[in-house]
Formats: C-alpha cells, structure tokens, sequence
C-alpha cells in the first residue's frame, strides 16, 4: 500500500461519497417531506447518465448535459410530481413501493428502445482530461476534482436553500408538521413540486457527471438506488445533513474496500449498516425516537 | 384474512380441484408453467403473512428463496441427486436461519426503514452469489435435481411423468402451506399478529412484545419461501442470482396486490394471474417488462383491493359490519 495510491483512493472515495450524497439528499428530502419512498430514483440517475452520453455523443460535449440535466430533471420532476406521485402521498406503502417499482420497469425499458442495451462509456471532456500534479509523484485527475467541485458547490446550495432561505423554511415545517404548514396558509402542493423537482435535479446531474467515471449499462441505477438507501439508512431518514456524513462514509468504505479487499468489497457496506442498525436503529444522524 | 362464506370455501376447493386436474389434459409445457406458477404463489403466500397479516412490507424475501434454491445446489453432488427428505429440510432451514439473523435486524427498524434495510440485506445476498464463485457467479450454475427417494428405494419415474410428479408435489406442499397459514391466523399468535398490523402500540399496551411476535413471522415467512425456493431448484434444475434480486421481491409484493391484501387466497390467485399475464405478454411481444409495468400501474391505480375484490357478487363478499379485521380497524382510527 504505497502512499501516492493510498492518497488518490481517498479521493476517489470522497469523490464518490458526494456523488452518492446528490442521490441520497433527494431521497431523502422527498421522503421527508412527503413521506413517499422513491424507488424511481436511481432511474432518475440512469436517465440523467445517459442524456450525458447521448448528448456527448451528438454533440461531443459533456458540458451541454450538465444544463440539459438540470432543465430536464426539473421538467420531469415536476411531471411526475403533479401527474402521478402526488395522488400517492396518503397510499399505502406497497402502493407506492409498486408504483415506483412500475416506473423502474418504464424507465428502463424506454431506455432499451432509445439506446438499446449496450454498454457505453463516456468519454471525459478533452478540456479535463489530464492530470493535476497535486505533490511530486503524484497528480490525479482534473475530471474528478472538478466533479468533486461541482459537487460541493451543489451540496452548499442546497444547505443554503434548506437552512437560509424561505422556502427552506417551509420545506422544514413541511418534514416537521405538514398540517401546521397548511394551517398557516401555505400551498403545500407547490412545496411538494418544488421539493420533488429539486430531488430529481439533482439525482440527473449527478448521472450526468458519474456518466464518464462510470460508464452507462442497463439497470445501472438499481446498485445507485440501493447503496443510496444504505446512505439514508446510516444518516437517519430524512437528515440532509446525515446523508452528508454517512454518504462519504460509505463512499469511502465502498472504494477503498474495492481497492484493497475487492473479495469482500461488495459486502462491507452492508456489514456497515447493520452495525450501525445495532447500535442505533434510527441510523447515525437521525433524532433518536 | 379466510373465507368466511361457504361459498367462498367451495369456490376455493373448486379451484384446487381444478389445479389437480390440469396435468391430465394440459401439454407438457403447461405443466411447466403451471408448476412454476404454484412455486410464484408459495412465495407470494409466504410474503402475505408478513405483508397482509403482519403489516409488515419486506423488499427482500426473494431473499429467502434464492437463498433455499441455492442450498439445494450446495450440498448437491455433480451428476448425483440428493433424496428430497434431505434438500428440502436443509434448504428450509437455511432460509429460516437466514430469515432470523436478517429479521433480528431489520425489525428493530419500522416503516419505509424496514423496506429499505429488508431490501440492503436481500441485495446483500444476491451479491454473495453474484459476486463469487460459491454458485456459479453470475450465469448460475445447473444442479441434479432432488430425488424422490427413502433411503435406497426410488420412486421409478420416467422422463415425462417427473415434472408431473414435481406439479404435484408443488400443489400438495401449496395447499399444506394454505392450510397451516389458515391453522396460524386462527391462533392466537395469529390474532397478535393481526392485532400488530392494526394498531401495535395498542398491542405493547395489552403487554405482548411485538418484536418477538413480528420476528417469530418472518422467520417463518422465510422458511416458507424456503420451501418455494426448494421447489424451483427440483422444478428447473438450475439456480441464478437473478431469484435473490430485488425485481423477484418486488414481483412477489405485485401477486399479492394483484390478489389482495386482505385474503390468504388473494396471493395465489394473484401469482396464478400474474404467470399467465407473463406468458401472454411473451406471446405478444418481446418487451416483457414493458407489459409489466404498465399493469403494475393498471393494478395500483385502478385495482387497490386487488383481483379478489371485483366480479363476486355483493352476496359473496364479505360485508365491512361482520369483518373482524375490518371493524378493528375503524376502531384503531377513531380511538387513536
């Protein structure tokens, strides 16, 4: 285990624990607040992976995905919010368990008929592709500090609007007591769009940036989704902050356990959850119930 | 839960008739596919006690089965079958002591939580499999099947008569599960766990501890699968993490809405419907998952009591003042 490898699988974890973390966030926010559980959601991944690829691959620039993510991710997510999600909210929980299941099925085979079911890779933007030296004898790569970057600044903004803003005044309230949101006048359902919109945005870029890291295939957003639930489980159902922390750990445990045991790789993030199911079953973050 | 009108017990007992008769005048493959319907409906059946009865919603009992059907490969010699007194026991327990060690932990969670760690955990098997060697990696791997044999006597079968043995046994192990279902929720456990899906604080109140009571159903909701999973492993001779995965899970939970929530048949009339659905959608077309999904969202938006809730006639039905369950549940609402 040589230090400059060391130091760049640690990076690579912190890399991937922010990518997560754009997953979980959005999970997590929108069970909060409308106490629905996505499984969709690592669709929404896949779909905002391969719009980086196809429009990669027209127009050969990844930087026109990042917008088209953004602007598609907001379109979608309002549409499902208001033409299918909102009528589900006071459903049972195998109703929506199954409607999102539905929408994987949906998702996945509207992605079969556009691209079809090869495996693709992205290429990284030519701008990015070389290496930063970060000491002598070791440099890592551009793409990954600059999604790194891109990650933190999306992972500021949304601590700004949760804490800072109005509307993440009300998006609180909402998590906290939904009537007293109502009580006092406030159109929940535009709370809701807005919540569901911000969820599937964030879940598009984050497809969109892991799209050159990761390549696209068939059902990638399933092992996204379930690692993003462990994320969620670990930080505490609906903490965007605990998806912070627990996101970089995972990402972290996830990456170096494949650099370093990749026999046992696939099993220590789950080993991790259930320790931390033992030891406090409302997850690391979550307020203790 | 059960059918409480006799005309409801006589359709069922038509139904099982029928089902014993259908390899005297079906083709071969429709046996097949009918022996592989009656092991969907073991699983759906052994996931509605949890879903149905418990109120508990698990996105990882495939799980469970995969995990039986895999023992079965296991602890089978190459080209040498193992008597069923033996695989089936040993494939049962597995997945029972599966069941324990996953129940224990994602019990101490509720709600959405649970559907999330059951799914993490069921996930976590399937890559057990998937991502070692221990059976066969991802393409799986073929096993002789279990044979029907006591010590050194074997039950001579020919080629064609064996999987209309192994139709028949699926059906007896189907109708005994149904009936030892049927014996549980008359108990008194049963009515706890009945209790726990309506109000469990309420059920803490009266000094039952709920944990050991949902832990006691969900293992033996995984032995259960384990028999299922045991029979597709005899049925197909063949084992892929593909029945650990989540979809396999998820399709189960879809059989018992398309059946209903609230009846111990619903689940199998659902698994029945949903393998024919699946075989017309084959015939059809090729983008199977396309089909399914859009009667998933048929189903949920269009069918929430499922396919037992429709077609009877009024008199039939159960009505909502004589329904135990049903009355115990407004007076959850209104007591709080």
């Amino acid at each position: 285990m040589d230090f400059p490898g060391l130091l760049a699988q640690l990076l690579n974890g912190f890399q991937h624990g922010l990518l997560l973390f754009l997953i979980a966030s959005g999970l997590t926010l929108i069970f909060g607040v409308m106490g629905i559980i996505n499984l969709a959601h690592g669709s929404l991944f896949m779909i905002g992976a391969y719009v980086a690829f196809l429009v990669t691959r027209q127009w050969g620039s990844l930087w026109l995905a990042l917008p088209m993510a953004m602007i598609g991710g907001i379109l979608l997510g309002s549409v499902l919010e208001r033409g299918l999600f909102r009528y589900f909210y006071a459903r049972d929980h195998l109703d929506q368990v199954l409607l999102t299941f539905a929408l994987i099925l949906l998702f996945e085979e509207g992605r079969s008929l556009l691209v079809g079911n090869e495996f693709y890779s992205v290429p990284i933007p030519p701008l990015l592709d070389f290496s930063v030296p970060v000491t002598s004898g070791f440099s890592y790569s551009a793409y990954r500090f600059t999604v790194i970057g891109i990650c933190l600044a999306l992972a500021a903004l949304l601590f700004y609007w949760i804490e800072r803003t109005k509307t993440g005044a009300v998006i609180r309230a909402a998590a906290e007591k939904p009537e007293m949101v109502d009580v006092l006048g406030i159109d929940a359902r535009r709370v809701h769009m807005t919540v569901f919109a911000v969820g599937t945005t964030l879940a598009l870029i984050a497809g969109a940036l892991a799209a050159p890291l990761y390549s696209v295939y068939p059902n990638m957003g399933d092992g996204f989704l379930i690692i993003s639930f462990v994320v969620v489980v670990i930080g505490g159902l609906g903490s965007v902050s605990g998806a912070l922390w627990s996101a970089l750990i995972i990402g972290l445990v996830d990456t170096l356990g494949k650099a370093y045991a990749p026999k046992v790789a696939g099993l220590a993030v789950y080993v991790l959850m259930a320790a931390v199911l033992i030891w406090r079953p409302s997850g690391l973050f979550g307020q203790r119930t | 839960m059960l059918p409480r009108s006799t005309a409801g017990r006589v359709l069922l007992g038509a139904g099982a008739l029928l089902l014993g008769a259908m390899p005297v005048f079906a083709q071969p493959y429709y046996v097949e596919l009918g022996t592989y319907a009656l092991i969907s409906a073991m699983l759906a059946l052994s996931l509605q006690l949890l879903v149905g009865c418990t109120g508990l919603v698990s996105l990882g009992h495939a799980a469970f089965y995969g995990l039986a059907a895999y023992t079965v490969y296991l602890i089978t010699p190459a080209n040498n079958g193992v008597s069923i007194l033996i695989t089936l026991p040993a494939a049962v327990a597995a997945a029972g002591l599966a069941a324990l060690i996953v129940g224990a932990l994602s019990l101490r969670t509720r709600g959405f939580f649970f559907l999330m760690v059951t799914l993490a955990f069921g996930q976590m098997v399937f890559f057990i499999f998937h991502d070692t060697k221990l059976g066969g990696g991802t393409d799986g791997a073929f096993l002789s099947r279990p044979l029907l044999s006591i010590l050194d006597w074997e039950l001579p079968l020919t080629r064609r008569q064996r999987p209309i043995a192994t139709y028949y046994l699926s059906l007896g192990l189907l109708i005994a599960m149904y009936l030892s279902l049927v014996l549980i929720l008359r108990s008194l456990f049963g009515r706890v766990l009945e209790g726990i899906r309506v109000n469990e604080h309420r059920m803490q109140a009266l000094g039952f501890n709920t944990y050991r009571y949902k832990l006691a159903a969900f293992v033996i909701a995984g032995l259960l699968a384990g028999v299922a999973g045991h029979m597709w492993a005899m049925h197909r001779g063949f084992v892929n993490p593909e029945l650990i995965g989540w979809h396999r899970s998820a399709e189960a939970l879809l059989m018992i809405l398309m059946g209903g929530l609230t009846t111990l048949h619903g689940p199998i009339i659902g698994a029945l419907a949903f393998t024919g659905l699946g075989e017309f959608a084959q015939l059809i077309t090729e983008r199977k998952l396309l089909v399914e999904g859009l009667v998933i969202l048929f189903v949920v938006l269009a069918l929430p009591k499922g396919l037992s809730g429709i077609g009877m006639p009024r008199w039939m039905r159960r009505s909502p003042t004589t329904d135990g369950s049903a009355r115990a549940a407004a007076e959850a609402r209104t007591h709080g």
